[in-house]
């Protein structure tokens, strides 16, 4: 049985999608159905004090009880928000503590402050969080977070929102190869033999928003990357055959060819 | 009248109200909000008992779409 598990609690489905830049929550919940993810990302904003509060909200459009929330810090730049607003997630969830940390270091890369994380991470851990947390691709750092007790470590493939891809797949071997809990790739899918290579790579899930949220058919979108998470897995586990260059190896037999 | 800040915005609002009042003021009564007050989680079950000081700082948050 190949589950995926988080701090315990299994997930049938290893894409992980965020509910930011879809045109409208019908569209939202229509893409992260076609995902068939189990957990979604959300923001925690202030209240529009000239909004409509009789307007539908993203928990009428994703009702909490189908999915695992996994609210964000997204736009935080120090470890003092980050925590002011998981902390207000948490009381606006009802007690739900996984959450997702990740403390931002510059607006224009949007390239995460490791130092900030880290001090982030150890008190929200000691609060009782369960943080999975968005952070560079060092392996230091990210072993680091593991220690301070991160129940995923999640390392970018490129910049949020980029769609560059895996730009280093050898920094995220690294940190696969020494992680005890599940790594997670956040951030610069862009389609999805992106999301495949990440799942061949042995990451235990992917997670993304702009890669569906922004193509031209974000519920056509979300299916293919539903279906390239899960062959990029079963691929991995398959165990992929070695490269041979220069070493040629005929797929059918080399004996009975006619005129021999 | 006293003057509170809710979200960055200064606000003036009767010295009597209490933090379920203010929310129903404010049309957020029954929907999934969370408050902070002066840096400070305020539970939803101390709502109705938390009666709102000058110059208190709240910050009012619901989720919306994220990544």
């Amino acid at each position: 049985m190949d589950q995926f598990i988080i701090a315990g609690q299994p997930y049938a489905s290893r894409l992980l999608v965020g509910t930011g830049k879809y045109k409208d929550f019908d569209e939202t919940r229509r893409a992260v159905d076609a995902s068939g993810a189990n957990i979604v990302t959300v923001a925690i904003r202030r209240t529009n004090l000239g909004q409509d509060a009789s307007q539908p909200s993203l928990l009428d459009a994703l009702p909490p009880s189908q999915y695992t929330y996994l609210p964000n810090t997204a736009g935080c730049y120090s470890a003092d928000d980050a925590i002011r607003t998981l902390r207000l997630a948490r009381e606006l969830l009802d007690g739900h503590d996984l959450v997702k940390l990740e403390v931002l270091g510059d607006p224009r890369s949007l390239y995460p402050n490791v130092v900030e994380t880290l001090h982030a991470a150890k008190i929200l851990v000691k609060d009782g969080f369960k943080v999975m947390v968005y952070t560079s691709d060092d392996p230091i750092i990210a072993k680091q977070l593991e220690e301070i007790g991160c129940v995923a470590i999640m390392p970018l493939a490129s910049l949020i929102g980029s769609g560059m891809g895996i730009l280093n797949p050898w920094n995220l071997q690294i940190i696969i190869d020494q992680a005890q809990v599940p790594v997670v790739v956040d951030a610069g899918v862009g389609t999805a033999s992106d999301a495949a290579i990440a799942m061949e790579l042995g990451c235990d899930a992917v997670l993304m928003n702009t890669a569906i949220a922004q193509a031209k058919d974000p519920v056509l979108m979300a299916s293919a990357m539903k279906k390239a998470v899960e062959a990029g897995r079963e691929a991995f586990r398959a165990g992929r055959m070695p490269k041979k260059i220069y070493s040629a190896s005929p797929s059918s037999p080399t004996s009975g060819i006619i005129g021999t | 009248m006293i003057q509170i800040t809710i979200n960055g915005a200064t606000r003036q609002i009767q010295q009597t109200l209490n933090l379920a009042q203010l929310l129903e003021e404010m049309q957020l009564a029954g929907k999934r909000v969370a408050v902070e007050r002066n840096g400070e989680i305020v539970p939803r079950s101390q709502y109705s008992a938390m009666a709102l000081q000058p110059n208190d700082q709240l910050e009012i948050v619901v989720a919306v779409g994220g990544g």
